[in-house]
């Protein structure tokens, strides 16, 4: 998980003196999420004698890997000072286009090219809005949001579409005993921790995210970068929608409804800045574990549900203060 | 991953406490649609009744909204709390489909209480239903049929577009309706869904009112749909000439029908559901009784219970119909 951690940027770009190294290390927002989150699995295991295993939480978190999965690209759009508000209707679409392609007879790796085509494709409308007509990207993927439930709705109506039995299951292949999606998570998680810590393209969208202006006269490519964080978030979500037909085994227009607000509460509770610059893979990877292992914990529990939304706001709140307090505090 | 060390430790420790819990009496949770739904107090309390009676353990949980997936974590998590019977109110008839068959691969008996995977019965062991459903929309038809003289034009105010009881009702309303020369002169201008929220639900009614001037009689086959409608028409004192009719809840109407707003209006015991569900549960558990179509069994206060086609079971033969004279009889 190490890899993940980007080494800070430290000073040099001014006089301030540096930082001591613990504190570059350690006061940061993902510590906290870390921190709450070993805090959430011993409240876990107090609250219930059946939390603490193994096998049960990687279970709970398969219902939770394909938002996890769009969280992560998310987080990079969110650093480059746009935001995605339209992936979880952009599953449900995908899915449904691939449901409805496969019961009117197209092979199946077919159908599913054509699902994840169609994903790109909405990327593309919300890069084309923001990008090219130059609208805000938040107004705009709201938009985008309600068209593409509309759109899903208007393919598979009130009814739900079944897949093949055979293609039922994703959440049942087990890898070296971790559930597929749970891999899949880790994966993509790696690889994008990497894009987004260690390369130049990385570095370019903490750029474009600090100043868009200043990203741009230095000569980075703002547009192109933003078009491809667009495609990309267009692309997992259709692949995370399909793998949610596949866990269910079947699809429905409603499929990941309110989702949205789950991948945007995974980026900030681990401590990406909602106004841009800021964040890391590393923050949403332990989020999306932090989430998981506090729903968990209080659904096995018995929890009321209110107390669970309670919990749950609270969690959001502490960790929007502590960011915005670190990122006021330290200098990047 | 240290996590993953930590929570193993822990789990190795927790180990002990999860063994000593597994002799202990039959373990009952009932699923619901979502919190805050007072129909569900009503066989919450049937359950308990009988599981103080019969000496079990019983548990209430429920998501905090009616969506199809939402219902999943928590059927997770009374799997991994090893519970022996899980009752439901199925949110979808199908999302569930993968997680009920995992619950019964463990040996939990599965039963839909108060709702029905329509469809996909095979994934459930037995349904526990008021009243055989495929008679309730023929009977509400003849019920505000016979307040507004068999003519003129009706209007459903329904549920949610996708809940599965109220889709099968309404299909049977329309057939009776079309097929039924009794009916002839009835005329159904309008399908329109409240999704179960006192606001919509009223604004729906409303709308109604004003689209259609000549509308004389309105189902509302939900609880909270009849409130609002009922509601909507005190308010506008037009009982003369709208009739108000449906599904309701006893102690949510009470005061509609005593000024008259609410002529009459239908529903069943909800608390029988609950009460006969842990006799079932119970006898299925140690044998006394044989969960195959056909067969019998006797249940205190409800006489004897036939297993009928698709192992569905019934608390009563027909809707029990609410006038002023009988309303007071009810506390539910």
């Amino acid at each position: 998980m190490s890899t993940l951690e980007t080494p800070a940027p430290t000073s040099g770009h001014d006089a301030a003196p540096a930082r001591p190294r613990w504190q570059v290390v350690l006061v940061r927002p993902e510590t906290m999420t870390l921190i709450l989150l070993i805090l959430g699995i011993f409240a876990g295991g107090l609250l219930s004698p059946f939390f603490l295993d193994i096998s049960y939480i990687l279970r709970s978190f398969t219902l939770y890997s394909e938002f996890a999965m769009v969280a992560l690209v998310l987080t990079m759009v969110i650093i480059a000072g746009e935001i995605d508000l339209s992936p979880a209707a952009n599953m449900a679409l995908s899915a449904c286009i691939f449901a409805w392609l496969q019961q009117a007879g197209v092979p199946i790796p077919a159908a599913v090219a054509v699902g994840l085509a169609s994903g790109l494709a909405m990327g593309a409308l919300n890069a084309f809005m923001v990008i090219g007509l130059q609208l805000p990207s938040i107004i705009v993927t709201i938009g985008t949001l309600t068209l593409y439930r509309g759109l899903a709705q208007v393919i598979a109506g009130d009814k739900s579409i079944r897949v093949p039995e055979w293609f039922i299951g994703i959440d049942k292949i087990m890898v070296a005993g971790i559930p597929l999606p749970v891999v899949l998570f880790v994966v993509v998680a790696l690889v994008l921790g990497i894009v987004l810590g260690g390369t130049i393209f990385g570095r370019q969208i903490y750029q474009v995210g600090t100043s868009e202006v200043a990203a741009r006269h230095a000569g980075i490519r703002a547009a192109r970068i933003k078009l491809v964080l667009f495609l990309l978030v267009g692309l997992v979500a259709a692949t995370a929608g399909i793998m949610t037909a596949s866990r269910l085994g079947s699809v429905r227009y409603d499929l990941g409804l309110g989702g949205e607000l789950q991948m945007v509460l995974m980026a900030m509770l681990g401590g990406t800045y909602i106004f841009g610059g800021r964040g890391t893979i590393l923050g949403t990877f332990l989020a999306a574990w932090l989430l998981v292992i506090v729903s968990t914990g209080m659904i096995v529990a018995n929890v009321l549900p209110a107390v669970q939304l309670v919990v749950l706001g609270a969690l959001l709140i502490v960790s929007i203060i502590a960011t915005n307090f670190i990122y006021s505090r330290t200098q990047r | 991953m240290l996590k993953k060390t930590l929570l193993l430790g822990l789990a190795a420790g927790l180990a002990f406490a999860g063994a000593a819990m597994a002799q202990d009496p039959v373990k009952i949770v009932y699923i619901g649609k979502n919190t805050g739904n007072p129909y569900f107090d009503s066989i919450t309390g049937g359950f308990e009744d009988a599981c103080k009676a019969k000496g079990c353990e019983f548990e209430f949980v429920a998501p905090a909204t009616a969506e199809a997936t939402s219902q999943i974590p928590f059927i997770e998590a009374q799997i991994q709390r090893g519970v022996n019977v899980i009752g439901i109110a199925p949110n979808s008839p199908d999302a569930l489909n993968q997680v009920l068959d995992d619950a019964r691969a463990k040996g939990i008996l599965v039963l839909t209480v108060n709702g029905d995977l329509t469809g996909n019965e095979s994934h459930r062991d037995a349904t526990i239903l008021p009243v055989n459903f495929d008679i309730v929309g023929r009977d509400q038809v003849e019920m505000v049929g016979s307040l507004i003289g068999y003519e003129g034009e009706i209007a459903i105010l329904s549920a949610t577009t996708e809940a599965p009881d109220q889709n099968k009702w309404i299909v049977g309303m329309n057939e009776t309706l079309k097929t039924d020369p009794k009916y002839a002169k009835m005329n159904l201008v309008a399908t329109v869904y409240g999704d179960d929220q006192p606001e919509k639900s009223t604004t729906e009614m409303e709308a109604l009112l004003s689209n259609y001037p000549n509308l004389k009689g309105v189902i509302a086959p939900t609880t909270v749909g009849i409130a609002a409608a009922a509601q909507v028409v005190q308010s506008r004192g037009i009982a003369d000439k709208v009739q108000v009719t449906g599904l309701g809840l006893p102690s949510e109407m009470r005061d509609f029908v005593k000024d008259g707003t609410v002529k009459a209006f239908q529903l069943w015991s909800p608390y029988n559901e609950g009460w006969l569900a842990v006799h079932f549960a119970l006898g299925v558990l140690d044998g006394s009784i044989k969960n195959e179509v056909g067969s019998t069994f006797e249940v205190p206060n409800l006489g004897t219970i036939t297993i009928n086609a698709n192992n569905s079971i019934n608390t009563q033969a027909e809707l029990t119909t609410f006038t002023a004279e009988n309303i007071d009889d009810f506390n539910f």
